[in-house]
């Protein structure tokens, strides 16, 4: 029941772009078409819960063996850089289909923040590994609706007139205000939850 | 005077917020109140123009093939530091910006002024391109920050200027962000075109 | 090139071994003066207070004891986050200060519990005193005004207060979290409703199986508003049969 609250909680009450506001970049310069938004959404799911997985063993079995703390962010942005050079060198052999779907995300996704950030969250909350990667999943599940119900909007968005000055990324951050004061209807959520699970 | 001019391209021309839209992640995060923005700013600022000085004193003795992962090296072990000396010396202004102080390894400003400057000119330019390009950002977030205290809870730099009463709480909140933001860059365009 | 990027790394290493041993001493330095700084201000002191002895009865709950009085860190679960608070209590058992640690409240909303409930605030609780009516905001028929539009953050403050109350008392009767057998001895002793691995008494009941006052019930059973303040439990149950 725990894992079942931190999905929810992840995805709803502390989405990753609109109340942390990790990611932006990418919410904003990838979400114009929802094939894309969905294809960056994937690419993100993918590396995300595997680079959590691989800092999670990094921290604890390399920085905290050997106390080695400070050296955290080094350590966890080099991880993330080479995995995601690894993911793509072994998608490309592996599954050539896959690559050409998230293949073009992929080198944006080493300077998504939310990556790096999830990778920090989970070590600073003190989770274990498995409750890590339930986390770090359903983040980047909540990171994956955001866009793509952002990019459904926008392209509805291009097809209406839009005064001349608010055209482009004017517009399109006040549609994300919107969206972000939608999902602050879910705030409190949680604690409901919590309580009818009786946790 | 040339140094002069790649300083001004920074604040105004080549703005990062309001022009090139880079590094947004912390432009909304941190600016809840125009100090918090400023000092997101100028913590920014100050990587960006050890960053770049780095790299355009290394940049000739890197090979291109490992190029981009010792820049990240370079920019993550600056961040390092400003996180160790911030938490030794202004422990609550750490506190305050929290997981975006090790998050500005991966701002886009800081691996693209570093790609698209640092690798190109000498150092004594690219220390100029770092103070234009992080006075940029850092008067863009105060702006915002400024704002949206302003709005949101009626001070400014923490000086009351009407009851809190009257504040529009949302733009404190995370909606706010965004739709601050969104008006502030239509207000910029208008004013660039002008 | 592989090279050239195993000196870098190397470089960078060494350079942030050497600031990391810099910075450890002021990182330390800085951790103890914030916390010598609230129990300062909630203690009222006029001198930096002395920690004579510290009791950490859970992960989130600790009693400093200091020459100037005891403050006792408490945590529960508020509308964001843990909301940890820091509580000075006379040596009568009012509070003297409080001062919020960490949150996770909103900004502008929930945020305001730092102001709020100090002296002079709108929710002001300092002088108050938790044994004589445990602190609840007045939705909830206590006498503490909530936060404007901010009732769970409230509440949760109040808990948190009331929470660092009953390690207060704890600590001051025998010590909470003294041996076992003992804890479990007083367990039994707790009337009703209590609970507790360290044998402290949840709800109303003291250890020595009396209720606080006011809280009683004619079944021996702690009820809060059941009597008019006798005292003991005794006496609570002649006036509840009496009444029934």
């Amino acid at each position: 029941m725990e894992y079942v609250l931190i999905f929810i909680t992840a995805i709803f009450v502390n989405n990753v772009v609109f109340s942390q506001f990790l990611g932006i970049c990418p919410f904003l310069g990838v979400s114009k078409k929802v094939e894309t938004a969905t294809g960056m959404g994937a690419a993100v799911a993918f590396v995300l819960t595997l680079a959590t997985i691989v800092t999670y063993v990094i921290q604890k079995f390399v920085l905290d063996a050997f106390n080695l703390g400070y050296l955290q962010t080094i350590a966890f942005i080099l991880v993330i850089a080479a995995l995601v050079q690894l993911v793509e060198i072994i998608l490309k052999k592996v599954s050539p289909a896959l690559y050409q779907a998230l293949g073009v995300f992929l080198p944006l996704i080493t300077t998504n923040c939310c990556i790096l950030g999830v990778a920090i969250l989970v070590i600073q909350k003190d989770y274990d590994l498995l409750t890590g990667v339930v986390y770090a999943f359903s983040t980047a599940l909540g990171f994956a609706l955001a866009l793509i119900l952002f990019a459904g909007i926008r392209e509805q968005l291009s097809l209406v007139k839009v005064p001349k000055g608010m055209e482009g990324m004017s517009i399109a951050l006040v549609t994300a205000g919107l969206l972000a004061m939608a999902f602050m209807g879910f705030s409190g959520v949680d604690k409901g939850l919590a309580a009818a699970f009786g946790l | 005077m040339n140094n002069l001019k790649v300083l001004l391209n920074g604040i105004v021309k080549e703005n990062p917020t309001f022009v090139l839209l880079l590094g947004m992640c912390p432009t909304l995060g941190t600016t809840s109140s125009a100090i918090n923005g400023m000092s997101m700013g100028l913590a920014t600022m100050a990587v960006l123009i050890c960053s770049n000085f780095v790299i355009s004193c290394i940049k000739s003795l890197v090979p291109d093939m490992v190029r981009i992962p010792s820049y990240i090296v370079v920019i993550a072990s600056l961040v390092t530091i400003l996180q160790m000396v911030m938490q030794a010396y202004v422990p609550d202004l750490y506190a305050t910006l929290g997981l975006f102080i090790p998050l500005i390894v991966v701002n886009c400003i800081i691996l693209g002024r570093a790609e698209a400057f640092a690798a190109k000119n000498g150092p004594v330019p690219s220390i100029f391109d770092g103070i234009g390009i992080g006075l940029g950002f850092t008067i863009a977030l105060t702006l915002l920050g400024g704002v949206r205290e302003l709005l949101g809870t009626g001070k400014l730099f923490n000086v009351t200027l009407y009851s809190e009463d009257y504040g529009m709480l949302l733009f404190v909140l995370a909606p706010g962000a965004f739709i601050a933001l969104g008006y502030l860059i239509a207000i910029v365009n208008k004013l660039r075109k002008a | 090139m592989v090279i050239v990027l195993t000196v870098i790394s190397v470089i960078a290493g060494g350079v942030l071994a050497y600031v990391n041993k810099i910075t450890a001493g002021p990182i330390e330095q800085i951790k103890a003066e914030t916390l010598n700084n609230a129990l300062k201000s909630v203690l009222n002191a006029e001198q930096m207070p002395t920690v004579t002895a510290t009791d950490t009865i859970d992960e989130w709950t600790i009693v400093y004891s200091t020459d100037n009085g005891t403050a006792v860190q408490a945590a529960t679960d508020g509308f964001g986050g843990k909301l940890k608070v820091l509580v000075g209590f006379t040596a009568d058992g009012a509070i003297s200060g409080y001062s919020v640690l960490e949150h996770a409240e909103t900004p502008g909303l929930g945020a305001k519990a730092g102001e709020w409930f100090q002296e002079g605030g709108k929710g002001c609780i300092v002088g108050k005193k938790p044994a004589e009516k445990e602190l609840t905001v007045s939705k909830d028929g206590g006498d503490v005004d909530a936060i404007t539009a901010s009732t769970i953050t409230s509440r949760a403050f109040l808990q948190a207060v009331n929470k660092a109350y009953k390690a207060y008392t704890g600590a001051s009767i025998d010590g909470v979290g003294s041996a076992t057998p003992q804890a479990a001895a007083e367990q039994k002793k707790c009337c009703g409703k209590c609970q507790g691995e360290s044998g402290e008494c949840k709800g109303d009941c003291q250890h020595d199986g009396t209720c606080k006052e006011g809280t009683c019930k004619g079944d021996g059973a702690c009820r809060k508003e059941a009597c008019g303040g006798e005292g003991s439990s005794e006496a609570c149950a002649r006036q509840a049969n009496l009444n029934d």
